[in-house]
């Protein structure tokens, strides 16, 4: 009742707050972040030591590697493309990592070989994709079958991996106060720094929403399509990389049936974190936020205990679907 | 003389030749490490042999392509039919168990047909969401994809289900006439899809919604119809895909069963010719890739390479095909033409594409 009689001359502060509405652009993110928020709230309502910090930054430790495959594949798909072989990367870059540590290489240089394999493959299928014209699907599908079976080819067999520097690297905490965070959460946390500075702030960047915008358009433009096009498959396959090296550091061991399916989590978190699948909306930080939903959700089920793990994979559905559907009548509005 | 050489012409024009060659070729491999690799002999009433074998292994893929060959006809993609197919999977096996009977010839037709009837409303579902809310189909299949395992597990319960009917069990490793039962049922769905779509104009109509739904739409083809039909055919045959899976190990392990059958039905579809890009498809094409993925399965043991190296095969398989069906690679094999005169003063790295581009785009 009250702010209804405040005089419009004189907008004081609470006005302005009161009427402020944030860009529409930025929707998408909210809604992503208010459900999380309301998720983390509702743990912590029914379920005791669930407010706890300390959950917070297990979200972040224990989906340290698809916070990266995320930030991958937000790039991928804001082009308008998508990634199917990030799963299989992971996988051949935890047996890499293990076997060639096995073989008695220095971790460097194990980091060094996972990296450029990951690399490598998205360049290979940036090219296909690109001057080939070949669907992106279709490109990355035959990504997934490759590296998978590069797995198998090194080994069948799991390999566990013992080397010193990798167990110190996946044991090493860092405290803040009385809560702490491994290293692998802060790699992750920093990849989403970069990638967020590199989308907003670079020309690369811009160039990569002008594409998922209209790719004609950008060509049309003289923006650098082909080296952007081409560039975000690199980045992807680099991701999924690290990605990779993340997940060995948590599970300690190589095997090729590692990480199955583990593309699809990827694609539900970028859209649940309210990238536009067919290209040209985002933000890798909604992408972050997706993978916190996807985490909480676990967390959740695991909290409870009455409910079975198959519910995250029915949740997860349901949840794309109701962005799916809402970006869908949101952008044929707008249309 | 110009008769036959024209006929000669015709033949290496038709568009089953490319897929047919890889068949025989891959074969023929077979043959020269095993020379034994074709022989079939006849024991127990009916056919033995690794062609029978490769027959009945190539059934679930080509059920599921053949679904898939409509779907993406209609320049549409069916990702979930894996995800359908352990939901059908786990449907029909805990109906044999709770049933009174567990061993009758009732209870696997019953528990088959709600099994059926469910996945074909679950491609419904996935035709409502592409043709009624207009999703792309990638993202609309992709969300069964992603929660049909979890509903698969809902349904046995997050255990393997093994079940104990012969009926039952019959659908993987009955015969009939000599022959695979479930070779059989693919062949049979093969006849009656390739009769309903191109004795009638059914055909037709699924290829013009798949070159432009608009147009076809003004032009009076119901496409949204069409449209949801396709999928509910496609999740029919992946239920059926689902089913002889099952029935081929008699249980159901709904993490596993029918794990990337839908990269393999994709890759069987596009084996034999039909374009991604929709507007034509070859059911012909389809049997033949499927036969394909069966045979190299069967390859790859037989010349002694591990068979979990299969996938890497498939990678070169996939990427050869792709090659081989994309105008660009195939222009850049002929002589360079000078493109078209582009608008706008776009700088010199390859203008002519941008047409292209555009056209595909929209």
């Amino acid at each position: 009742m009250s702010t209804a009689t405040v005089n419009p001359g004189s907008a004081s502060t609470w006005d302005r707050v009161r009427s402020f509405t944030p860009p529409p652009r930025y929707y998408p993110i909210l809604a992503t972040l208010a459900l999380f928020i309301g998720l983390f709230g509702l743990g912590g309502m029914r379920y005791e030591g669930f407010s706890d910090p300390q959950v917070l930054l297990s979200l972040l430790i224990d989906n340290a590697f698809l916070i990266v495959l995320g930030v991958g594949m937000t790039f991928v798909i804001l082009t308008g493309g998508i990634d199917l072989s990030v799963g299989s990367v992971v996988a051949l870059s935890t047996m890499i990592a293990a076997k060639t540590l096995q073989m008695g290489w220095s971790p460097y240089a194990s980091i060094t070989a996972v990296l450029l394999t990951g690399t490598v493959l998205g360049l290979l299928m940036g090219l296909l994709i690109h001057y080939f014209d070949i669907q992106p699907f279709i490109a990355t599908l035959a990504g997934l079958f490759l590296a998978r079976g590069l797995t198998y080819l090194i080994s069948v067999e799991s390999i566990s991996i013992s080397d010193d520097t990798f167990t110190q690297l996946a044991f090493k905490t860092v405290y803040i106060g009385e809560y702490y965070i491994r290293w692998t959460a802060i790699i992750a946390l920093a990849t989403v720094a970069i990638a967020a500075f590199v989308l907003a702030r670079t020309r690369f960047g811009r160039t990569v929403y002008a594409i998922g915008g209209s790719e004609s358009s950008a060509m049309l433009m003289g923006l650098r399509v082909a080296f952007t096009k081409v560039g975000v498959y690199v980045i992807s396959g680099f991701c999924a990389a690290l990605a990779g090296l993340l997940f060995s550091l948590y599970i300690l061991s190589g095997n090729s049936l590692h990480a199955i399916g583990m593309e699809l989590d990827a694609i539900a978190a970028v859209v649940i974190g309210g990238t536009l699948l067919t290209g040209g909306r985002g933000y890798v930080v909604g992408s972050l936020l997706g993978v916190m939903v996807l985490g909480i959700i676990k967390t959740l089920i695991s909290f409870d205990g009455t409910l079975s793990s198959y519910w995250i994979r029915i949740i997860t559905g349901l949840l794309l679907l109701a962005f799916v559907v809402v970006q869908r009548f949101a952008t044929r509005r707008r249309s | 003389m110009s008769e036959s050489s024209s006929r000669a012409a015709r033949l290496l024009r038709h568009p089953l030749l490319w897929p047919v060659l890889a068949l025989v070729v891959l074969l023929l491999v077979n043959v020269v490490v095993n020379p034994n690799f074709l022989n079939v002999r006849m024991q127990d009433g009916h056919l033995y042999g690794n062609v029978i074998d490769i027959m009945r292994n190539s059934a679930p893929v080509m059920l599921v392509a053949l679904g898939m060959t409509l779907v993406i006809a209609t320049r549409g993609i069916d990702l979930s039919v894996g995800a359908i197919a352990a939901i059908a999977a786990a449907v029909a096996c805990t109906r044999i168990i709770g049933a009174g009977d567990e061993a009758a010839l009732t209870t696997a037709v019953m528990a088959m047909t709600y099994a059926v009837v469910v996945c074909v409303a679950l491609g419904a579902w996935n035709g409502f969401l592409v043709s009624v809310l207009g999703i792309q189909p990638i993202i609309a299949t992709l969300i069964l994809m992603v929660a049909g395992r979890g509903i698969s597990m809902a349904i046995t319960d997050g255990q393997i289900t093994t079940v104990n009917n012969p009926f039952f069990s019959d659908l993987a490793s009955g015969f009939v006439l000599t022959l695979p039962l479930a070779f059989l049922i693919a062949i049979a769905v093969l006849a009656f899809t390739a009769v309903l779509t191109r004795r009638t104009a059914l055909g037709m109509l699924i290829e013009s919604v798949g070159i432009n739904p608009e147009a076809s739409r003004l032009a009076g083809v119901r496409s949204r119809t069409i449209i949801w039909t396709v999928y509910a055919f496609s999740g029919f045959c992946a239920g059926l895909a689902g089913l002889v899976i099952a029935a081929n190990t008699n249980s159901v392990n709904a993490n596993s069963l029918g794990l990337w059958i839908e990269l393999d039905a994709i890759l069987a579809v596009v084996i034999g010719g039909t374009s991604l890009a929709g507007g034509r498809f070859s059911l012909m094409g389809t049997f033949i890739g499927a036969l394909f993925i069966a045979t190299l399965a069967r390859t790859i043991p037989n010349i002694g390479i591990p068979s979990d190296l299969n996938y890497l095969f498939k990678a070169v398989v996939v990427i050869a095909v792709c090659l081989v069906q994309s105008p660009k690679a195939r222009a850049s094999l002929r002589v360079r033409r000078t493109g078209p005169p582009t608008s706008g003063p776009a700088p010199t790295p390859a203008p002519a594409p941008a047409p292209a581009k555009a056209g595909i785009s929209s």
